[in-house]
């Protein structure tokens, strides 16, 4: 059963009362963009934007084998991860093929899983069918859960005033339980643009409150959408589902071997993947970017030597470097920075090389 | 944004008469839609294009669109400072100023009549409020 209806999140009168252009995307109201991708983008990269993700899903599990359970499903090995910290990882299935990317937080005695908008019927329905007789308890809070991003280089100083925890203890890809603007939200250090931030899960009614409250407070917080999201992180390298992740392919696929360890507990499409480690890896997701201002898209064909090795998943004008950049999955043999490849656009073969990502290296914070 | 004396398509294209040429490009609300352009391509002069073919394209960061072409005619001559070997890119004069200096092409059409059966500034305006 699907559902039908459009969802808003809790802002969608800010959104409009912004200047925001909404669009429907994975079922959700959203905007894709107030003043203007380029200028959106720019101030994440110079100072600090606001994102609503509320469309994004929440799923909670509790309970005494909780911890079992999740690591059943994931690729990465959660023996790594300890309380107050969240790791990205992927679930796949019987395959190895990718159902969705995700972010795991562990609290003391719970899990939070943080995942796609287009994805969250499909894993919850997914985790439901592979839930034990007992011992394991799942509650969607997607539609409960508002979700409030600030990314930048200076979203720590323009959050600081309105949260009752020391930001600068929470490290990278760490979070914390506290207030904002007297809201309580659980604060983690994350993000999917390459910069410094934070991602700010709160009551559902509680989201209009933190985003008028943080745009109120300073000229130089901007409201961003989903368009310059999305230029973001593809500036960044950063994956999105449906492009270079898909139930098409595995982790290594992608690129993301660094995610699947095989060497630990067992977790759904483990015998899969050691097989396909075993037999050799063939592709892999590569950058590129192209000379001049040829713009890969998705979907055109990728050549090395004249033959075909590859295609673009998602490509892009970067409004940091202004030039067009991409992300290709490509035949390994060709994965090295620096090699020359040809994107084919419109029937023309433009110039391009291999760059290790990311293209724009911003103020996120490593380790 | 829909200026009177000029006539429009489907596909958010303008035209202009000057003398017995006709010169084309793309709407205020077209530029709005596409957001910052980036890069364009357009037909070498002297390129003979049929309608309601292609024409070229404009890119933007998020999107690449085709041009439509409203009328049959001859290139006789394009708007160079829109194209990227050009000394004095400037894609970006068709968001700045669509209806002046960002026009695209200027065409010899095969029939003067056929201007008449494009959509006035009126019927161009009901297009825009569908779509919007």
């Amino acid at each position: 059963m699907t559902e039908t209806t459009v969802h808003k999140t809790a802002l969608h009168d800010q959104h409009l009362k912004a200047g925001g252009r909404m669009v429907e995307f994975a079922g959700w109201e959203m905007p894709v963009q107030y003043q203007g991708l380029r200028q959106e983008h720019l101030a994440v990269r110079s100072c600090a934007g606001l994102f609503d993700l509320s469309h994004m899903g929440e799923i909670w599990v509790s309970g005494p084998q909780c911890f079992s359970y999740v690591q059943g499903l994931v690729t990465n090995d959660l023996d790594r991860l300890a309380p107050y910290r969240a790791m990205y990882t992927c679930i796949c299935n019987e395959a190895g093929h990718v159902l969705d990317d995700l972010l795991v937080y562990r609290f003391p005695e719970e899990i939070m899983l943080v995942v796609n908008a287009s994805n969250r019927e499909k894993v919850a329905a997914w985790m439901e069918r592979l839930l034990p007789e007992s011992g394991v308890e799942l509650e969607d809070r997607s539609l409960t859960t508002s979700l409030v991003c600030i990314q930048g280089p200076r979203a720590q100083e323009l959050l600081a005033p309105h949260v009752d925890v020391d930001l600068g203890e929470v490290g990278y890809y760490g979070f914390t339980r506290g207030t904002v603007a007297g809201c309580e939200a659980i604060v983690s250090r994350t993000g999917y643009t390459g910069e410094d931030g934070f991602e700010l899960y709160l009551d559902w009614a509680d989201g209009a409150t933190v985003w008028q409250t943080l745009l109120d407070s300073s000229d130089e917080l901007v409201p961003v959408g989903l368009g310059a999201r999305d230029t973001l992180r593809l500036e960044s390298g950063y994956a999105l589902y449906g492009h270079e992740l898909s139930e098409q392919v595995t982790p290594y696929d992608a690129g993301l071997g660094w995610v699947v360890k095989t060497g630990g507990d067992d977790f759904v499409g483990r015998d899969a993947l050691t097989r396909q480690k075993e037999q050799g890896l063939t592709h892999t997701v590569i950058g590129l970017q192209t000379e001049g201002r040829a713009i890969p898209r998705e979907g055109f064909e990728v050549f090395h030597e004249g033959t075909r090795v590859g295609r673009i998943t998602s490509g892009t004008f970067s409004p940091s470097l202004e030039r067009g950049i991409g992300l290709a999955i490509v035949e390994r043999h060709v994965r090295a920075a620096g090699t020359p490849l040809e994107v084919e656009i419109r029937g023309r073969r433009c110039p391009a090389c291999v760059v290790r990502p990311p293209f724009v290296r911003g103020s996120v914070r490593r380790g | 944004m829909i200026p009177e004396e000029l006539r429009y398509t489907k596909e958010h294209e303008w035209v202009r008469k000057d003398g017995d040429l006709l010169v084309i490009g793309v709407t205020h609300f077209a530029q709005d839609q596409l957001g910052d352009i980036v890069y364009v391509e357009l037909p070498d002069v002297g390129a003979s294009l049929e309608a309601d073919g292609t024409f070229g394209v404009v890119e933007s960061v998020k999107t690449v669109s085709d041009l439509f072409v409203p009328i049959t005619g001859e290139v006789v001559e394009r708007n160079e400072r829109l194209l990227e070997d050009s000394d004095d890119f400037k894609p970006e004069l068709i968001n700045g100023d669509p209806y002046g200096d960002g026009w695209m092409i200027k065409i010899r059409p095969a029939q003067a009549a056929d201007y008449d059966g494009l959509l006035t500034a009126a019927a161009y305006a009901e297009v825009v409020e569908g779509e919007e």
